[in-house]
């Protein structure tokens, strides 16, 4: 049955009636099939996108206008990139590694993670300076604005996410038995937003790049 | 009802995550006087934080109120109140209650306190981002009431702050820090609600009890999730404008600024479009209506039924509406734009959507005067309160077509018809529920009872002055007379009867806000030397009652959650002795009741 | 009992009101009566239907008041009597969406003989451009505002050259003579309204927008700036006569058109391009 064939079933059961309520007695009392975090992570991303989107909505409104101007795109835009390509390559070996249990090459994947994502935020404030050195600034024209406001939203969705990589950090450094599966699930969830926001970037620069 | 819909419902596994090694009713038992009051991480007392921040900056704006209608109709008394004053009054009104007020009291007090006790849940999920969420509203607050004391004092934007003139120096706080804080205060707020909203939705999709499906919820739950989702969809649209607006002050960009020639003087500014703000905003705007409106539909079906002993009419039907409304709330926005120099053709369009949702909210004002019908109704204080909650609330919907249609709105925009109509329906009609509710729910809070005779007294003043106060300000807005003016006395278009009005309008708007005061006198009172109400004193269905302490302890429930076996409304059901079941009774405990099967 | 009967008080209060009341709109000066049709339509429809359902609430609430020894009726829903309602209630909806989309059709069709004027907001006045003999306006632009040229009037364009500058004066129209108003505004948001002429529209600096009617009576008419504009919004008032013939060719011969405005300035040499332009034309 297709999902959301199930969404108007769930929806239209009568609770009064007798029948329907031996069936509602058995129910467990969780709607979906997923954990507590991964569902407030879902719910952080949806956010973010719709945050996004919006930001491109009216990004795509006012490029049409003739005083845009495109803004070059640097070399070091690209490395940037990759830098954020090759961290969520290391993301994935570490949750390879985290699945087999082999917790001291995910340390060494964590820190290589983190040492990336500040290279490239780095490179991200490098290539503000290059630009302002170069005279694109942020009042100047409406490309630059959204350049930089593009660049600063996303950084900061990173930033926020440096904050999680210290609490995995945390988990992961501490290898009581108990905490193990806990261990496994944080790393899981950092890496999914990690991909979630070279996504993000994906998008913008292209977005930025076909204007 | 076959039985393959069973699995996808009731699914199996849920969390990996292997329960923890202190059991969770330990985890929240607080420590110290800091972590029991102030920083807590219990759902309740968060919810009672909410509501008392909510409360204390409402009176600010009731205050404001005040001083704006004093203008209007006896200048004289305020000579202090300038008309820069008087903008930066409005403003400040319209937005602490609309935002830092409703919003936060609906959703953070009650979605606080009463999910946890209704879907059978220990507390939210995520307790600790739960507090976290609070203490950020609160700095939201404070950086909202700093700004009236920068210099240049807060904004007097309008609490739409349409830009161009919300950053010129034209507007009061427009070229100071007024502006700024503002945007600052709610780009906070959106971060805190951010984190409260994650725990309301995930606590009533995962964390329910054993036995409660989602159709079994209360109505409350399906109105506090319902405008919660509608928030997690709208508030990025507000955030976005909130950066936006402030790169445009702050490093002269031009994301809404077009080239203007202020005073004489061309600015730097070239190309943005003020009309795209004016989309972002309603975009979140409207929604933010319903935001407001769909716990305040939650809540009242509950206290109607529960007071009129009756189970909710048409159950389904109020769920669908609810869910229909939010959908539609987001197709419907630039119905605040039709005169505000957009394409005239979106006119066509967003008039029949806005007209579409009139069908499905007088859906639930039919289901809730349906449910009263071979009702035995008491008119207790909370009923009461449902009962002014319909007649305002229709009120303020009918009004609701004039301006929706889009044609009427024409002479009718900006004047005082809107200014009726939305107080009516988003201030009257939701305030009433509020009051409804914490006189429903404050033997819960606090084991006692408000006093009733200032509780009635507090009904008949607020409910009919408020009448008196927006029934006739429509036609105030059929004259044509101008929202937004500082004073209006020299038109000739106005009857001098106009005036009068006005001061009907003024004094009776005082009376009101001093039935307020009583109000709060009342609950401070009553939480000492009430009357005990016991446990379930409404005698409802509903979870939130079936604690073994009153008022609930830390995890709720005691040792062992409830099981859920019934829906929230078994009232009055044939067979059964008493005049309702709860709905952690089981079947074999009253046998003798029999379900109708429609 | 008293509880139902200052109810349904409140619900006949409204109706007295309503029928009663000393205050209501002025008297129609435009073709845009039907607008007026339009709100007295939706008053039958939706004041019905709040009597009704409020009037039927308190109904229930005296014959249904709490008695120790009754029982509620259980009935949890009943579809038809939903469906019912639906139909109903969408019938309701149709009647008053399909008039007021009739004449919002209208209300945005300009007819050909329109005479184009434009109204310029800005903090805190009006200002107002008639196109002159040649029935078309000059272009403008903002960046064009000088001291010496308030309007932004392009300096090479010579349909301006003969269109008429009203600089926060009054304005006047000609009796039964359709005008589209162009509007437009040099710094935040205005909106340029008459209460008698019912229609209204928002002035956005960067865009022109429009609305259209036709003026019905002679007389004298405020005008109120209705889009909170800042601190001088209230006091953004102005006038504006509508003329029979004879007194609107009058007022006509007394106003300065933009080539004899800029010739008063001495400065002619700015305007040269556009008189060269009319040359060659």
């Amino acid at each position: 049955m297709s999902k959301k064939n199930s969404i108007f079933k769930l929806l239209s059961q009568k609770p009064w009636d007798p029948d329907q309520a031996k069936l509602d007695n058995l129910h467990e009392g969780s709607t979906l099939d997923i954990s507590k975090g991964k569902l407030g992570l879902r719910y952080l991303m949806i956010i973010s996108t719709i945050f996004f989107c919006l930001f491109i909505v009216t990004y795509s409104d006012r490029l049409v206008y003739q005083d845009w101007k495109s803004m070059p795109e640097p070399i070091l835009l690209w490395l940037n990139t990759l830098l954020l390509v090759i961290t969520s390559a290391v993301f994935i070996s570490a949750q390879i590694a985290s699945n087999k249990n082999n917790f001291e090459i995910v340390k060494n994947r964590m820190i290589a993670i983190g040492l990336l994502s500040f290279l490239f935020l780095l490179g991200q404030l490098l290539v503000w300076q290059q630009m302002i050195d170069q005279g694109y600034y942020v009042s100047s024209n409406p490309a630059n604005a959204y350049f930089y406001v593009f660049t600063a939203l996303h950084g900061l969705h990173l930033l926020g996410g440096l904050v999680y990589w210290m609490m995995t950090i945390k988990k992961v450094w501490n290898p009581k038995d108990i905490i193990v599966m806990k261990a496994k699930h944080t790393v899981e969830l950092c890496a999914i937003y990690w991909h979630f926001l070279l996504a993000v970037w994906v998008v913008l620069f292209g977005l930025m790049l076909l204007t | 009802m076959a039985a393959d819909s069973y699995e996808d419902i009731a699914v199996g596994k849920g969390d990996p995550i292997p329960a923890l090694e202190v059991k969770p009713q330990d985890l929240y038992h607080a420590k110290s006087f800091w972590t029991r009051w102030i920083f807590c991480q219990d759902a309740k007392v968060i919810g009672i934080q909410y509501s008392l921040t909510a409360i204390a900056i409402g009176l600010v704006a009731l205050v404001l109120s005040w001083l704006m209608r004093l203008q209007l109709a006896f200048p004289e008394l305020v000579p202090f109140l300038g008309a820069a004053e008087y903008y930066q009054f409005v403003t400040m009104h319209g937005m602490i209650m609309v935002i830092y007020l409703l919003t936060a009291l609906f959703l953070g007090g009650f979605g606080n306190f009463l999910i946890p006790l209704m879907v059978g849940a220990r507390d939210m999920v995520f307790p600790y981002v739960n507090m976290v969420s609070f203490w950020v509203y609160f700095l939201a607050v404070l950086v909202l009431a700093a700004s009236f004391f920068v210099p240049g004092g807060p904004t007097g934007a309008g609490w739409t702050l349409y830009p161009p003139q919300a950053i010129t120096s034209g507007t009061p706080g427009g070229d100071g820090l007024g502006i700024i804080l503002m945007l600052v205060s709610l780009s906070i707020f959106v971060v805190g609600f951010t984190m409260g909203g994650l725990n309301y939705v995930i606590t009533i999709l995962q964390a329910r009890t054993r036995g409660m499906t989602l159709m079994r919820m209360p109505l409350t739950i399906w109105g506090i999730f319902t405008a919660t989702v509608l928030a997690l969809f709208a508030f990025p649209a507000l955030i976005v404008s909130c950066i936006m607006m402030t790169l445009d002050n702050l490093l002269g960009t031009s994301f809404f600024m077009p080239a203007i020639v202020e005073f004489g003087e061309q600015s730097e500014y070239s190309g943005g479009s003020p009309i795209l703000f004016q989309h972002l905003f309603w975009f979140f705007g409207h929604p933010e209506v319903y935001i407001v409106a769909l716990p305040a539909f939650g809540i009242v079906s509950d206290l109607i039924s529960i007071h009129a002993r009756k189970n909710i009419f048409g159950y389904r039907m109020m769920v669908w509406a609810i869910v229909i409304i939010g959908a539609l709330s987001f197709i419907v926005w630039a119905h605040h734009m039709y005169v505000a120099g957009m394409n005239p053709w979106f006119g066509f369009f967003f008039a029949t959507t806005t007209l579409i949702i009139a069908v499905p909210t007088a859906l639930k004002v039919y289901n809730w005067v349906i449910t009263l019908w071979k009702g035995n109704i008491q008119l207790t204080i909370p009923m009461l309160f449902a009962l002014g909650f319909i007649v305002t609330f229709v009120n303020g919907g009918i009004t609701g077509l004039f301006l929706g249609n889009v044609i009427v709105d024409v002479p009718l925009s900006d004047t005082y018809f809107v200014v009726a109509h939305f107080h009516m329906v988003m201030g009257i009609a939701p305030v009433l529920v509020v009051f409804g509710a914490i006189y429903h729910w404050f033997p819960l809070i606090t084991g006692r009872f408000l006093h009733e005779g200032m509780g009635k007294f507090h009904f008949w003043v607020t409910f009919l002055g408020s009448y008196a106060i927006y029934f006739p300000m429509h036609y105030l807005g059929f004259v044509g007379v101008p929202r937004r003016y500082y004073e209006m006395y020299d038109s000739e278009f106005m009857a001098v009867s106009t005036n009068y009005l006005n001061q009907f309008i003024t004094v009776m708007a005082i009376i009101v806000g001093f039935a307020q005061l009583l109000f709060l006198f009342n609950i401070i009172v009553s939480s000492k030397f009430g009357k005990l109400s016991g446990k379930n004193p409404w005698k409802a269905c509903s979870l939130e009652w079936r604690t073994p302490e009153v008022p609930p302890g830390h995890g709720n429930f005691g040792k062992e959650l409830p099981v859920v076996y019934r829906w929230a409304y078994d009232f009055s059901v044939p067979g059964a002795k008493e005049d309702y079941i709860p709905q952690d009774v089981g079947p074999s405990e009253v046998p003798e009741a029999k379900a109708e099967q429609t | 009992m008293l509880v139902a009967f200052i109810l349904f008080l409140v619900i006949v209060g409204s109706i007295v009101f309503h029928f009663w009341t000393p205050w209501w709109w002025t008297e129609v000066a435009s073709n845009w009566g039907n607008i007026d049709d339009t709100i007295i339509l939706t008053f039958w429809v939706t004041g019905a239907v709040f009597v009704a359902v409020c009037l039927f609430m308190s109904y229930c609430v005296w014959r249904f008041r709490y008695k120790e020894d009754r029982r509620a009726d259980y009935e949890p829903e009943s579809p038809r009597l939903e469906w019912f309602l639906t139909i109903l209630t969408t019938i309701g909806v149709c009647a008053l969406l399909a008039p007021g989309l009739i004449v919002w059709n209208k209300y945005v069709t300009v007819p050909e003989d329109a005479v184009d004027i434009e109204v310029m907001g800005q903090q805190w006045y009006w200002n107002y451009r008639l196109p002159g003999p040649d029935g078309k306006l000059g272009l403008t632009d903002l960046r064009n505002i000088t001291e010496d040229n308030p309007f932004g009037m392009n300096l090479d364009d010579p349909n301006g050259l003969d269109d008429i500058l009203i600089e926060a004066d009054d304005l006047h129209i000609l009796l039964g003579q359709s005008v589209k108003v162009n509007l437009r505004s040099i710094d935040v948001l205005h909106d340029f309204y008459v209460p008698q002429f019912r229609a209204k529209m928002d002035m956005v600096p960067g865009t022109v927008t429009y609305y259209w009617f036709t003026p019905t009576r002679t007389g004298d008419f405020e005008i109120l700036c209705m889009e909170y504009c800042g601190t001088g919004h209230y006091a953004m008032k102005g006038r504006v006569l509508v003329d029979n013939e004879e007194d609107y060719k009058e007022w006509l011969s007394e106003q300065i058109n933009f080539e004899e405005y800029m010739a008063s300035l001495n400065k002619t040499e700015l305007i040269q391009l556009a008189l060269n332009n009319k040359e060659t034309d």
